[in-house]
């Protein structure tokens, strides 16, 4: 696992757009060969979207041989409802890029035979070659996607019945009224996004600090879904000071500590947008360490 | 317009070259299959604009296909589709086209008078207002004698959505001999300059082609040039106390049976959007139901009606104040008269009653249009009242049976200082209504587009730019000038800047 630790919200939404940048530049996709990407929604990652937004704008990224395939949807909720994932992706992202709409997958919450839609969901996965980066948010009772706790670690597409949790926090976007809150919702399963290639987990707030704990420095449990991150090889925490209020402090001073922080830094640099460069990262060792980068094409 | 022979020989040799080119493009292209399960039509992407939607000035893309507002959400998800082309608006504001109710003519031509070409002169202002951001109008007809309205009202048909360009300023495209079409009339139609523009950017929008582009240029008729729901009739059943520059002589009131008098007066109410009376004339009332109940607009206009008595006509249905202030008895604290029915409480529920104010700085106080405007301004409806001198050069000219004299921007009844119409323009008026009220731009806007609408019951097409809605557009800066105009989503107006060449 990698823990990177930014100073606030905005920081940690620009480098984990940053580093979605670089990694969507160095795949060098093409029309044979498209990036898969998964992809979240909620308040979380809303500053990630703005700033890849950003980029695409600049002319410094383009989305047009990038697959996404987002985590969830609402069940019975209309498609052009305000508050469906849908229309949340719409507004925020899809909007204001070059994606074709053919390459977009968001499971759709209104088929008439739920199941069938989530194994063909599966089946799309699988025939674009696998997910590449899977970008997530973390639950404050430690959940993935909709996976609640008690969900299977090894768990696919399904149906989902939603947490009393998930509905009470859900509530303030339909109103207050607790009963125009969708009680289901199709979600990826945990065992879906361990089939991708990187996990990227985004964690910013104070109120996810105890879920962030339990998902790194206690054991695998499915009642805090996230940690079946630790069995994966390549998973990324990106988060915020106020995220690792409730970490160890000597977990907080490795993941911070130079170089590692350094090398973070470094993934993120533009220079790491060009396609083709071969990278050496040299590690001098003085006290206090530094580190270099040094580039050859 | 002139049909001299240069005119002909002009339009078979660009006719000639169309079916040339357009011929060897459709053989020599390929079919292109579309990527949009609903519709093969062009789709147009407005970049870079604020447009105006729900009360507010946002920062949105504006799509349009066939001539109607785009749903984009439900283009990406349920068709997988996107844009044909985009048009850069550089930051400008994207309005509804405007809506005048209240126009006797312009530019020489007034609606009042029974010429051999009524629809011509209609068009003519029609593509002209297009500069001031018009896209739909009532022609209106001041008070007259019978035969003028029994000669004006059946010239123009009114159907369902209103007058296209009536096949008068339209240039048909060829249906040439293909695979696909079988052979069909030619037709020749009378064509002005402006359709000559029309034909190159139709040979522009060819480069643009797909075959899917290709069906759709050649199997549009006539280019919608404006909208007409219909005439406002403001008279001959008005007070003889407030007529205004109306002719004395025509003016008339209801006999025993309303319905019958009025009838008999205009020959046909088949293409009538609006009449406008005074209700304390006897048999009023029976005659306000009836027209209420045919779906025309009732407004009450020079008048010397009390609050009760407009509050009963509102009752029977009249639902708009024809020019507020003028020629009506002024605000009274016991009577406040038709003023009143501003902040009446006798306006029955989910009612609301218009008001048309001349915003030209000459009509009205801008402190009593600011009166106005606060007391309700939901209910403001910008109109011009643009006479036949309106876009002229200062002199005298002809207003239904008078003869009316222009100094600056102020026309009077020659002769005298009595206003006879503004030769306002709609956009002016949008501008000083938002100068005068200090309103925000997006309440002077709604007043020259969406309440004018709502008046007439189409606000579900026009005057707004929801999804569905006709994509009648006007483009402007931040200082409301109007620098382009579009009707059905095709520009029919641009300001041109000079350039040093």
């Amino acid at each position: 696992m990698r823990l990177v630790i930014l100073e606030d919200y905005n920081q940690a939404s620009e480098w984990a757009a940053k580093y979605i940048r670089n990694r969507i530049i160095q795949f060098k996709s093409s029309a044979d060969r498209y990036f898969t990407l998964g992809l979240p929604t909620g308040s979380t990652p809303f500053g990630c979207y703005k700033k890849l937004i950003e980029y695409h704008k600049n002319g410094d990224l383009s989305f047009k041989y990038v697959k996404t395939f987002n985590m969830d949807e609402y069940v019975g909720l209309p498609r052009d409802h305000p508050e469906s994932y849908h229309s949340y992706m719409w507004n925020n992202f899809f909007k204001h890029i070059d994606i074709d709409p053919a390459n977009v997958y968001i499971l759709d919450g209104n088929a008439t035979d739920l199941e069938a839609e989530c194994e063909a969901f599966e089946k799309k996965i699988a025939q674009a070659g696998g997910i590449d980066l899977f970008v997530g948010g973390i639950g404050p009772d430690g959940h993935i996607a909709f996976n609640e706790p008690g969900s299977s670690l090894v768990s696919r597409t399904r149906v989902k019945t939603l947490a009393k949790d998930t509905i009470v926090a859900n509530a303030r976007f339909f109103g207050n009224d607790l009963s125009k809150v969708p009680t289901m919702a199709l979600t990826v399963g945990v065992g879906t996004v361990m089939d991708a290639r990187e996990v990227m987990i985004l964690i910013t707030g104070a109120h996810k600090a105890f879920a962030l704990y339990k998902a790194i420095e206690e054991g695998v449990n499915h009642m805090w879904t996230v940690s079946a991150f630790q069995q994966h090889p390549h998973t990324i925490f990106v988060c915020d000071e106020d995220a690792t209020l409730e970490l160890r402090v000597k977990t907080v001073k490795y993941f911070k500590g130079e170089p590692l922080q350094d090398f973070e830094m470094l993934l993120t640099e533009p220079l790491l947008s060009c396609p083709g460069c071969v990278f050496r990262v040299v590690v001098v060792l003085e006290d206090p360490p530094t580190t270099h980068l040094q580039c050859s094409y | 317009y002139s049909t001299g022979t240069g005119n002909y020989f002009v339009w078979s040799v660009s006719s000639l070259l169309t079916c040339l080119f357009s011929s060897l493009t459709f053989i020599f292209l390929d079919w292109m299959p579309s990527n949009k399960s609903v519709s093969d039509a062009p789709i147009t992407q407005f970049v870079n604009c604020r447009i105006l939607r729900e009360h507010k000035l946002q920062r949105e893309d504006l799509w349009v296909r066939e001539g109607k507002i785009l749903d984009p959400e439900k283009l990406f998800f349920d068709e997988k589709g996107s844009a044909d082309q985009r048009v850069d608006c550089e930051g400008l504001i994207i309005a509804p086209g405007f809506i005048d109710v209240q126009i006797n003519g312009g530019y020489g031509i007034d609606f009042s008078q029974a010429t051999d070409d009524v629809r011509g002169g209609i068009a003519l202002v029609a593509k002209k207002i297009l500069e001031h951001g018009v896209t739909s109008f009532l022609p209106t007809l001041v008070t007259s004698p019978p035969d003028i309205y029994h000669k004006v009202l059946p010239e123009v048909k009114v159907h369902s959505g209103g007058m296209e360009g009536a096949g008068v300023l339209g240039f048909k495209p060829l249906r040439f001999i293909s695979l696909l079409y079988t052979v069909e009339d030619i037709s020749i139609q009378l064509i002005s300059v402006y359709d000559i523009m029309i034909f190159f950017q139709y040979l522009i929008f060819l480069k643009h082609l797909s075959f899917a582009n290709l069906l759709f240029l050649f199997s549009s008729t006539s280019l919608p040039l404006f909208h007409c729901p219909g005439f406002h009739l403001e008279g001959p059943f008005i007070s003889l106390e407030k007529k205004g520059a109306h002719p004395e002589q025509h003016l008339r009131s209801f006999l025993s049976d309303g319905m019958s008098d009025l009838i008999e007066t205009y020959g046909t109410l088949d293409n009538v959007a609006m009449v406008t009376l005074a209700p304390e004339l006897p048999n009023s009332q029976s005659v306000v139901r009836e027209l209420t109940q045919r779906g025309i607009t009732v407004s009450l206009g020079h008048s010397v009606a009390n609050l009760s008595q407009a509050e009963d006509a509102v009752r029977y249905g009249a639902s708009f104040i024809t020019h507020l202030f003028n020629a009506m008895l002024p605000f009274h604290h016991r009577d406040p008269g038709i003023v009143g029915l501003l902040t009446s409480d006798q306006v029955p529920q989910g009612r609301t009653v218009f008001y048309g104010m001349i915003a030209d700085g000459i009509h009205t106080n801008p402190a009593a249009l600011r009166i106005a405007h606060r007391a309700h301004p939901t209910g403001l409806v910008l109109v011009t009242d643009a006479i036949a001198a309106m876009g002229l050069p200062p002199g005298r000219h002809t207003l239904g049976q008078q003869v009316i004299e222009i100094q600056g921007l102020h026309a009077y009844v020659a002769g005298t200082k009595t206003l006879c119409g503004s030769i306002a323009t709609m956009d002016m008026c949008v501008r000083h209504f938002k100068q005068a009220s200090g309103c925000r731009v997006e309440e002077a806007l709604e007043a020259a587009s969406l309440h004018p609408a709502q008046l007439l019951g189409i606000s579900h097409a026009k005057g707004i730019l929801d999804y569905g809605g006709d994509a009648d557009l006007v483009l402007l800066d931040d200082a409301l000038n109007v620098r382009a105009t579009y009707i059905a989503g095709q520009e029919v107006w641009r300001k041109l800047h000079h350039h040093n060449c």
